[in-house]
């Protein structure tokens, strides 16, 4: 009976693994942005083939640099890539391919099957060569990190890491040790309630908590710079509560 | 309750006491919204006619600048909360110009009943604007003249303005008590033009509102230094929010060396030699002090949370009284000013941005006592007395009252109010410091006031 036991929780283990695994790939669906497949009317989608996108960024590296794959399906029961193997199905990982390499998903469902492909090059340096003075090159485009790093969200009147804006934390601080040259500025937000004063030294204390907790994940506190914006700069202008929430974040952007 | 008004800044505390108690009372009973009673006979006030002043040339500046001179007198004394004045529809007829000129006897009869006049005359000659203020006691039959002024500038209606200013002062100040006057005084505050927001000044009464920074930034929390030199404030720069000093003397923007972190809400020691702000340079905002020049700073408070908007005693100069996160909602604290002797003064809500009164006995705030999601409570203005801890509620059902800044006579409360709550339909508003004879300053689009210290 015991033993048995032991099996059935070892089992609810697996099951809440499982579940823990599709709620990260859920995560990773909402980090990438929204599917502009979802958006239309969702008629008949059983019979229709999967769709699917795939984008490398940047396109080409230097050998020993890495490179973020960003794919999006729609309507995929499976979705692989050549390589990497089953993923799901929408996400972004970061590779390091040592030679060019063609990135090929198949998505499929029980309609049919899409691919879709992207082709990293990697330059294999002849020589050293002094940096370019591309500044903007090494860092990434804005668009980039911010598809990749989500905002913190904090609860009202609070400065304390919710395990929603730890999970954005923990996304930043992966991105930002895949990405050497990257620095950052965390900003720190409030609402429009309260006073702008006290607001101020809220956002300070939220960006800083987003701070401390990058500095624990081991990045190195000289590529964070904080700054808190308090209610000076809203994101959203109305006197509603998921306003509110938008306006309460510590908000990582590339410091260049 | 006109007494309580009259006896906040004169009488001794037990009194005060008594009446913050039957106040507070008052206050509980639902259907009482304001400090208005039925013993509110004036009598407590003193009954002061304010005579159109006599023109004495016919230089065709005159009447206009008479205008200017004669209201801005009458609503400096309306304004000073101590007089009750009379109607000009109950003065006599005749408009004395001199002492030779006027017949106390029918100023001191019905209707006008007045126990003090005062008159004069305002002449406009080849640009020069004279101005002769007299004030008699319509009682003292014998020897009447409590004061007699003579001012002589360039004309021009700022002139006009200022001289009314001087010599309302002078009349507050015989028969205020001996507390000087504030019709000469300024508030600083913030004005919103676009995505940037600049320290502005105007006069106490709202005229001659103009720009003191042109930085195109955010700039906030503008306060000035007790002699009237310098205005420090906070401005949002590439590193943030930093403390950043206008010379009032010199007319720029004079240099305050950059400290890390976020640097917020500068509040002048007394002396002027010092001021205290919050500095987050450690990694959590705290209090420090720093000398006028922004140097030698050094940290008061020591705890996790935001600490923010101190504001120093200004009779003592060894308090300071500020806004700390350390227990959750914002709440009102004091300390001496080396960090010792922490006191909570606020038992709940969201209380914000103290001012502590020239006497030292009072501080009033922003509070709302029913913060949270939901909750109906609104943010209003208070007084608390420091020794007591009880508090009067002074705004009612306005909207958004926060920033509340004491006159230097502590007879004034000037605030920011918005009527809606949405930030755009900020204004700034003066009242008594029992809550009455509330107006409005300014427009929409200003806010964070702060009165000069004289």
């Amino acid at each position: 009976m015991i033993v048995k036991f032991v099996r059935w929780k070892k089992l609810v283990s697996a099951a809440v693994a499982v579940t823990a695994m599709a709620t990260l790939s859920g995560c990773h669906k909402k980090a990438s942005g929204v599917n502009p497949a979802s958006l239309g009317p969702t008629t008949d989608t059983t019979a229709a083939a999967p769709t699917a996108t795939i984008s490398a960024d940047p396109l080409s590296i230097d050998l020993g640099q890495s490179v973020v794959l960003n794919w999006r399906t729609s309507n995929a029961t499976s979705v692989s890539i050549d390589g990497i193997g089953q993923v799901p199905v929408n996400g972004t990982q970061t590779v390091s391919p040592s030679n060019s390499t063609n990135f090929h998903l198949v998505a499929k469902n029980d309609g049919g099957s899409t691919e879709a492909n992207v082709r990293v090059t990697v330059r294999v340096a002849a020589a050293p060569s002094a940096p370019t003075g591309e500044t903007a090159g090494d860092m990434g485009s804005d668009a980039a990190f911010h598809a990749a790093v989500p905002d913190a969200f904090f609860d009202y009147d609070s400065y304390e890491l919710r395990p929603d804006a730890q999970q954005a934390v923990s996304t930043a601080s992966a991105y930002l040790a895949a990405h050497p040259a990257i620095r950052v500025v965390i900003g720190g937000y409030s609402d429009e309630r309260g006073s702008a004063e006290y607001n101020l030294a809220l956002g300070e204390n939220r960006a800083n908590a987003a701070r401390q907790s990058l500095v624990t994940a081991g990045i190195a506190p000289s590529r964070l710079r904080v700054v808190s914006y308090g209610k000076e700069k809203q994101f959203c202008s109305e006197s509603s509560e998921s306003c509110w929430q938008q306006n309460r974040r510590a908000q990582f952007s590339l410091d260049r | 309750m006109d007494s309580f008004r009259n006896r906040l800044w004169t009488q001794p505390a037990p009194r005060l006491l008594l009446l913050l108690v039957a106040l507070a009372v008052t206050l509980s009973a639902p259907a009482q919204d304001t400090f208005h009673t039925e013993t509110s006979s004036g009598a407590d006030r003193i009954r002061i006619a304010v005579a159109d002043f006599k023109p004495a040339s016919v230089d065709p500046q005159t009447p206009a600048l008479k205008q200017t001179f004669d209201t801005t007198l009458a609503n400096d004394l309306v304004t000073a909360g101590i007089f009750d004045i009379v109607s000009k529809s109950l003065q006599p007829q005749a408009t004395p110009g001199n002492p030779q000129e006027i017949n106390l006897a029918q100023w001191s009869a019905a209707p006008s009943s007045a126990a003090m006049v005062a008159f004069g005359s305002l002449a406009a000659q080849s640009g020069r604007i004279t101005v002769q203020g007299f004030l008699f006691d319509a009682k003292n039959q014998q020897y009447p003249q409590v004061l007699a002024k003579q001012y002589a500038e360039e004309a021009s209606e700022d002139s006009a303005r200022q001289i009314a200013h001087r010599f309302a002062d002078e009349i507050i100040f015989r028969l205020g008590g001996g507390i000087p006057g504030i019709a000469e005084t300024k508030i600083f505050y913030i004005k919103f033009s676009g995505t940037s927001k600049e320290v502005w000044a105007m006069d106490y009464d709202g005229a001659n509102q103009h720009a003191i920074t042109h930085l195109g930034t955010v700039s906030i929390s503008p306060r000035v230094a007790p002699d009237n030199s310098r205005v420090a404030f906070s401005s949002l720069g590439r590193d943030g929010f930093q403390i950043r000093m206008y010379s009032l003397l010199l007319g720029r923007m004079v240099n305050v060396p950059i400290a890390g972190g976020t640097n917020l809400s500068p509040a002048w020691a007394p002396s002027g030699r010092e001021f205290a702000y919050s500095s987050s340079r450690s990694g959590d905002p705290e209090i420090w002090i720093a000398d006028s020049n922004g140097g030698s700073s050094r940290r008061i408070t020591n705890f996790k949370g935001p600490d923010v908007s101190p504001t120093f005693n200004p009779k003592s100069g060894a308090q300071i009284a500020w806004i700390s996160g350390r227990t959750g909602l914002p709440q009102v604290y004091i300390m001496e000013a080396d960090g010792s002797g922490v006191q909570r003064m606020t038992d709940g809500g969201y209380a914000t941005s103290p001012s502590w009164s020239p006497n030292g006995q009072f501080l009033t705030f922003a509070w709302n006592r029913k913060y949270g999601p939901g909750a109906p409570g609104g943010q209003d203005i208070y007084i608390m007395e420091v020794a007591s801890k009880r508090w009067i509620q002074l705004t009612h059902d306005i909207g958004r009252c926060d920033f509340p800044s004491w006159s230097p006579d502590g007879r004034h409360i000037v605030f920011a109010n918005s009527a809606s709550g949405r930030p755009g339909d900020t204004k700034i508003m003066t009242m008594l410091a029992d809550g009455t004879q509330r107006q409005a300053l300014s427009g929409a689009g200003a806010d964070m006031p702060n009165w000069s210290w004289k």
